[in-house]
């Protein structure tokens, strides 16, 4: 049970003419705090907990973010800056004496910069919208997290999100060459352009994955590339995941560093293959899909390689594609994973370590022993060349104590992770879901000095209060209301 | 620890050590591990902290891409372990000892702790980009750790990308974590004399904007215009071809491995510069490059990441005249005489706002001021 920092009832009481004053910094209309509409704004993606914030913002303008930003500051109130929603981790979740920041109507492209290889944008345009907008003249914007049709560049930003292209094109943070940042005091700066690196503190980088705790950014400069002229698939099966694991191992030791390279084991694949039917083998314990880009002759090359290493690690039923379709084919299963495994269950909680590869079957071991301990099921997808472990585990929120449950289960898997060289996150964020587990894996001193780096920026700790890093104030009433079997947010989008 | 008597050097044996000499200090402290990066940025005056003794390769895993050493690490001494591997530093971090009139030479925490970047850089990333954790001590002689050990972690803020580049003004490194890379089967620059210099940059946009994964571009203005093409030899192969179809060029010559490695060491690290006495490293907007070249108006001059980068020799330091040729991105201060260095700001000045979060997040690390003071200011 994850506890929400309780509200300052000073605040809430003063809600009226807060909301009154910003309706005079931005158009009265784009001030929402009527309940209707402001349940829209009461989660993001980890629909397990909510709370209704004191206001909901929708500014047009940097000059309308920093009012807004300048006013919170001299009447001390709290800030949750928003994207689309769409953070697994709880990183948008609001609080009841914060206003959310939302910046849905920054959804312009402000500059598309063939010359220099990169695109400007406000940061409310979709992660796809980037790849969109330059996608006639061939290029695109590399990090693909999987719900990349909603969620925004600005909340990429934020999380610092990956995709199952990061391992050879990297994540967001490998990506951003500028943004605009409005600081908790109302200042807007400009970091990085079109140019590379700053020359002084990498304000940039540390601005990347700071979880909207530092600031509100109103713009993103991104750099774009060329479009591979082809991709395509492998898919190998593995009688054991050890093997399985080991061909992982190969693939990279032979220099080879896939576009995408996934793995899945067999309840996983049991349950993608009777939700696509793509033609996934039901007889093996783990499932890779191996992606390469490029040329088309280097493609080729690359194809027969990892062939032949799958061969040597005792791979079966070796699958190449020959078509674009084929190829899609390969990933539907991989793409639709987490809508198939919530039809074998009314709930399931994604859960999202990195680990060193090399400790994959002894984690994979330790999981299947978890789960009877806790009586629940658990399902394994996983970005194979980086590490990064989606464990799924299944779970009816209908059945007392079992939510609960499918909590200890995932923190004990995080805490593994951990245990066995790894970080509690690769790519979701540590939000409100993993905020209590930050002790696992930094120490007191680790954690002070980011909670000073936090405090730089913004002293009186207003920023997305309650994530990231624990503190020590007393514990609300539980906020957890959760929204089960269908009913939940962003259902539509893939989750991969 | 010890202190040797004539230079008041202070001589940490291991981590616990640095953090003592950090807690204990009076006087401001001058983290060095080889030394190779002193006559850069604003001399310094403090007490030298010579972090030689951490050196060594903790841990290095080729099939996890992951490579821990201590801080002051022989950079040579990880490419030698990762050339055993065939793997390598995808940043390529260039060694300006030469330009500097030093011998070769530099520490893997030195090269993070500058951000030091080679001709990849414009496709591969900086060194930034590289640096997955680290274990430091703060100004206050607190050791702690941020970042991983794999290479894909958002866990807390990212402070190995706040540390690179840093100099050595926020925290003590002991032990650094990084990612690593394949090497490539063929490593191959062609060399193309393409007239004037605008015709070069022409081609190395063109290059960049190409489908062909072409992995560094630059002028150097003896040669001409130099393409990289690395990879498995059958792909290169191919690519070579159509790269040059579609440029419409004939390469003069085309480098091969070691041949055309040490072509874009020597590009990086300004060697071509070493006789003058002022160098400016100057990055901007790649469109940029021809406006400042001709504002700059000098015939010292190389040209990396694909028109991104300006290395500019001089006989006199002119900041002003120098700055003045940037509409924007950053001109640094890279060789200069000390009294030089001291006069005049180093690394571009910054925005009143953002330097005003620049110091108090140096003041987060280092509260007394007692790291490397005045070092990038």
């Amino acid at each position: 049970m994850i506890c929400l920092p309780e509200p300052d009832a000073a605040i809430i009481e003063r809600r009226s003419g807060i909301v009154r004053a910003l309706r005079g910094l931005v158009a009265p209309a784009s001030v929402i705090d009527d309940d209707v509409r402001l349940a829209a704004y009461e989660t993001d993606a980890m629909t397990a907990y909510r709370r209704r914030p004191l206001a909901v913002v929708l500014p047009e303008s940097t000059a309308e973010v920093a009012a807004i930003l300048k006013f919170a500051d001299r009447e001390g109130v709290k800030i949750v800056p928003r994207g689309a929603g769409t953070s697994l981790s709880g990183g948008a979740i609001p609080a009841e004496d914060a206003i959310v920041v939302g910046l849905g109507k920054f959804n312009r492209i402000l500059d598309i910069d063939y010359a220099n290889r990169c695109v400007v944008a406000q940061s409310g345009v979709t992660n796809l919208g980037l790849s969109h907008a330059v996608a006639a003249e061939g290029f695109y914007y590399a990090p693909d997290p999987s719900s990349q049709i909603a969620c925004t560049i600005g909340g990429n930003v934020a999380e610092n999100s990956g995709g199952v292209h990061c391992l050879k094109y990297g994540l967001t943070t490998n990506n951003v060459l500028g943004l605009e940042l409005v600081t908790p005091q109302g200042e807007v700066v400009r970091l990085g352009g079109k140019h590379l690196d700053s020359g002084h503190y990498d304000l940039l980088g540390l601005t990347v994955g700071s979880e909207g705790l530092i600031g509100v950014v109103t713009e993103v400069t991104v750099r774009i590339l060329k479009r591979p002229q082809t991709a395509r698939a492998l898919l190998i099966g593995f009688d054991e995941v050890e093997t399985a694991g080991a061909c992982v191992a190969a693939i990279i030791g032979a220099g080879i560093i896939p576009a995408g390279m996934e793995m899945m084991d067999k309840p996983a694949i049991h349950a993608a293959e009777a939700f696509v039917n793509v033609g996934y083998p039901l007889d093996v314990e783990a499932l890779l899909i191996v992606e390469l880009d490029g040329p088309a002759v280097e493609v080729d090359y690359l194809i027969e390689r990892v062939r032949a290493i799958a061969a040597e690690n005792s791979a079966r039923g070796i699958r190449v594609s020959t078509s674009e379709r084929e190829r899609l084919a390969f990933w539907a299963g991989r793409k639709s994973a987490f809508p198939a495994v919530g039809r074998l269950s009314p709930d399931y909680y994604c859960m999202d370590g990195t680990i060193p590869r090399r400790e994959l079957p002894r984690v994979l071991r330790a999981m299947s022993q978890m789960q009877q301990r806790y009586g629940l099921r658990v399902a394994n997808v996983f970005h194979a060349g980086d590490g990064n472990l989606h464990p799924l585990i299944l779970y009816d929120a209908n059945v007392p104590g079992e939510l609960e449950r499918a909590e200890e289960f995932g923190f004990e898997i995080l805490k593994l992770s951990v245990d066995v060289g790894g970080v509690l996150t690769g790519e979701h964020g540590v939000g409100l879901e993993k905020r209590d587990l930050m002790t696992y894996q930094f120490d007191a001193t680790d954690l002070e000095v980011q909670h000073r780096v936090k405090h730089a920026f913004d002293p009186e700790v207003r920023f997305n209060p309650g994530k990231v890093y624990p503190t020590l104030r007393r514990c609300a009433e539980q906020g957890r209301e959760h929204v089960h079997a269908g009913a939940e947010r962003f259902a539509h989008l893939p989750r991969f | 620890m010890s202190e040797d008597a004539d230079t008041a050097r202070l001589v940490p044996r291991d981590a616990a050590d640095v953090a003592a000499i950090v807690a204990g200090a009076v006087r401001p402290l001058e983290a060095v591990g080889s030394g190779s990066k002193r006559q850069i940025g604003r001399p310094v005056d403090a007490q030298l902290l010579d972090l030689g003794a951490l050196s060594g390769i903790v841990a290095y895993e080729p099939e996890e891409l992951v490579l821990t050493a201590s801080a002051a690490t022989p950079l040579e001494h990880v490419e030698r372990a990762l050339e055993a591997h065939a793997q390598r530093l995808a940043f390529e971090p260039p060694d300006f000892g030469p330009l500097l009139g030093r011998e070769r030479g530099q520490t893997i925490g030195g090269v993070l702790a500058a951000n030091l970047a080679g001709s990849r850089r414009v496709t591969a990333g900086a060194a930034r980009d590289h640096f997955l954790g680290f274990r430091a001590v703060t100004g206050r002689g607190e050791p702690f750790k941020a970042g991983g050990k794999v290479v894909k972690n958002v866990t807390g803020y990212d402070l190995p990308k706040l540390l690179a580049g840093s100099w050595g003004t926020l925290a003590v490194m002991t032990e650094v974590t990084i990612r690593v890379a394949p090497a490539p089967e063929l490593d191959r620059t062609l060399v193309v004399a393409a007239g004037s210099i605008g015709e070069c940059l022409a081609l190395l946009g063109g290059a960049l904007r190409s489908s062909h994964d072409v992995s560094a571009a630059g002028v150097d203005p003896r040669r001409g215009a130099l393409l990289r093409l690395e990879g498995f030899a059958a792909s290169v192969d191919a690519r070579t071809r159509a790269l040059c179809n579609e440029l419409r060029c004939t390469p003069q010559e085309a480098l091969e491995g070691g041949a055309s490695r040490d072509c874009w060491h020597a590009l990086a690290s300004g060697a071509a510069l070493a006789a003058s006495p002022v160098v400016w490293r100057i990055s901007v907007p790649p469109t940029d490059a021809l406006q400042v070249l001709e504002r700059l108006d000098t015939d010292r001059y190389l040209v990396d990441w694909g028109g991104g980068l300006v290395l500019a020799g001089f006989d006199l330091v002119d900041a002003q005249r120098v700055r003045a040729a940037l509409t924007t991105g950053h001109a640094t201060l890279l060789k200069a005489p000390a009294a030089a260095r001291a006069a005049t700001p180093v690394f571009q000045p910054q925005a009143p706002a953002v330097a005003a979060v620049a110091a108090r997040v140096r003041s987060a690390f280092d509260p007394r001021g007692i790291l490397n003071p005045g070092r990038m200011d």
